[in-house]
């Protein structure tokens, strides 16, 4: 660890004085100090707890973290882990500099989030470069969800840039973010408060190689946000798992309605007039859930709730022309199949323009202002046609 | 793909702008062209209110009332009160 009395660390500290404080959170009380800011001690015991971190490289300002640009295979394990459970939740890098490669002072620097799926594509993205990485305190959220809530954000830059004394590491003045944080970072006012250019590099982390070869131009293609088959694909088992809630609250009722007769629950009925209700909130939740993101463009309208009714209502039509067990006998659950089921791929589908890349809030606001009473009308017709049955079987009307 | 049309708040003042292309650069959904010298809406239908623009135009040239669009966190919002705020229960490449 170097003792840092260089006049950059002088110039990191009047830096930080003139930092504006519109943000609130720029640390301007480093810069009363009289210590310059101590960057970690590695030690041993840290390289071995976590893998990713292979070693360190000296700079002006002190020690820093080299990364490997290398995923574990427990780290792919990981990865998958974040896509279907609350494990990403806690999957977190620690903020600050590190460096990939044996990076200097000319080096580019690029930012990222700390939520650690982030902070491996990025790195995975850098074999063979020599780059410094500078990532953000998000909480551990990735960049675009950090961007529109403002923790990747204009006055965490700052903060950061002056907490890793980045002034006196990098000789020159550019740092490339990825474009997908741009909502909560404000390149004219980083560039006032550090000196620094903000550069906007492309939306996935794998065209940063070709990025840099073309001289930090993002082309239109690196620029755009795709979402094939596959995103969407990967990201519905974050839909059907919470949708599995409905599923089991809706098993639990629609057994004891079956079942309820007027001396007690028989089970026997119970079954046999619940299962076919059963496998049909399944398909609904499936077609909601599964169905319409992966099938999204090309079921008809552009409404998620219609696109969700659409799919529904196929799905439980298709069902029940391949499964004749799944007919009831008596019209009015036929109706009711056909009511309520549609509506629950419908409110599930919805629940998708949270993880899409291209619904903004008008739209959704639209849909809800409509979607939203029909669901409540549906739930109580359905209901209505549920305590009819009831009553007519027995014997009450 | 497309969302739904005639709902974008994005509002362009060409008064204020300077033609600096920021707005093209941080735009995911290529909504902008610089064309003599000034920015242009091309396409209005495909902005999704995230605010890159806006928070990047150095000239105030633009406004958009920016939000989560995400069903989730409005129907939290209208049951529970206070502004529809995305508590990221998806993990996703776009937004939560
Ligand atoms: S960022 Fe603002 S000033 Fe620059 S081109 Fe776009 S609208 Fe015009
Ligand atoms: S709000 Fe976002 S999507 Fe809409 S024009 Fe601006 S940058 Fe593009």
């Amino acid at each position: 660890m170097e003792k840092d009395n260089s006049p950059e660390a002088a110039d990191i500290k009047n830096r930080a004085k003139c930092a504006p404080s519109q943000g609130g959170t720029v640390c301007s009380c480093r810069a009363e100090k009289s210590e310059p800011v101590q960057l970690k001690q590695v030690t041993p015991e840290i390289v071995q707890h976590k893998r990713w971190i292979t070693g360190t490289v000296r700079t002006p300002m002190g020690v820093i973290y080299a990364v490997s640009t290398e995923i574990t295979k427990q780290e792919i394990f990981e990865h998958l882990m974040c896509r279907i459970s609350g494990f990403r939740k806690s999957y977190m890098v620690t903020p600050g500099l590190y460096a990939a490669g044996n990076p200097d002072s000319q080096s580019h620097v690029v930012v990222t989030a700390n939520y650690k799926l982030s902070f491996d594509k990025v790195r995975e993205s850098l074999a063979d470069e020599n780059v410094w990485i500078l990532v953000l305190d998000t909480k551990g959220i990735n960049v675009w969800c950090a961007a529109g809530k403002g923790t990747f954000g204009t006055a965490e830059l700052i903060n950061r840039i002056i907490m890793t004394q980045l002034t006196s590491i990098a000789g020159h003045r550019e740092i490339i973010l990825p474009q997908l944080g741009a909502p909560g970072v404000s390149a004219h006012q980083v560039k006032q408060a550090t000196g620094f250019q903000v550069l906007y590099g492309p939306v996935y982390a794998g065209d940063l190689k070709d990025y840099f070869k073309s001289g930090c131009v993002a082309s239109k293609s690196m620029r755009k946000v795709r979402f094939s088959m596959i995103d969407r694909l990967i990201l519905t088992p974050m839909e059907i798992i919470p949708a599995m809630g409905i599923f089991a609250v809706f098993t639990v009722i629609i057994f004891l309605y079956f079942g309820l007769s007027l001396s007690g629950i028989n089970f026997a009925d119970a079954f046999k007039g619940a299962f076919p209700f059963i496998v049909l909130c399944f398909t609904a939740i499936l077609s909601g859930a599964l169905i319409t993101p992966v099938l999204l463009p090309v079921i008809p309208f552009k409404s998620f709730a219609v696109k969700g009714w659409l799919a529904g209502i196929f799905m439980v039509w298709v069902s029940k022309q391949l499964f004749s067990w799944l007919n009831t006998p008596a019209p009015e659950l036929t109706f009711l199949t056909y009511l309520m089921f549609p509506m629950i791929s419908s409110y599930v589908a919805l629940q998708f323009t949270g993880s899409t890349t291209f619904t903004g809030m008008s739209g959704v606001k639209k849909e809800l202002k409509y979607a939203v009473p029909l669901y409540i009308i549906t739930a109580i017709m359905s209901i209505a046609v549920l305590v009819l049955y009831k009553a007519n079987q027995w014997r009450l009307l | 793909m497309r969302y739904l049309s005639n709902v974008s708040t994005l509002e362009f003042y060409s008064g204020k702008c300077t033609g600096c292309g920021m707005c093209v650069n941080v735009c995911p959904h290529e909504v902008f062209e610089i064309r003599e010298g000034q920015a242009v809406i091309i396409e209005r239908n495909r902005c999704m209110e995230c605010g890159a623009c806006v928070t990047n135009c150095a000239f105030g040239a633009l406004s958009v009332a920016r939000g989560v669009g995400c069903a989730a966190a409005l129907i939290n919002s209208m049951i529970r009160g206070g502004e529809p705020t995305c508590d990221c229960t998806t993990e996703s490449s776009g937004c939560c």
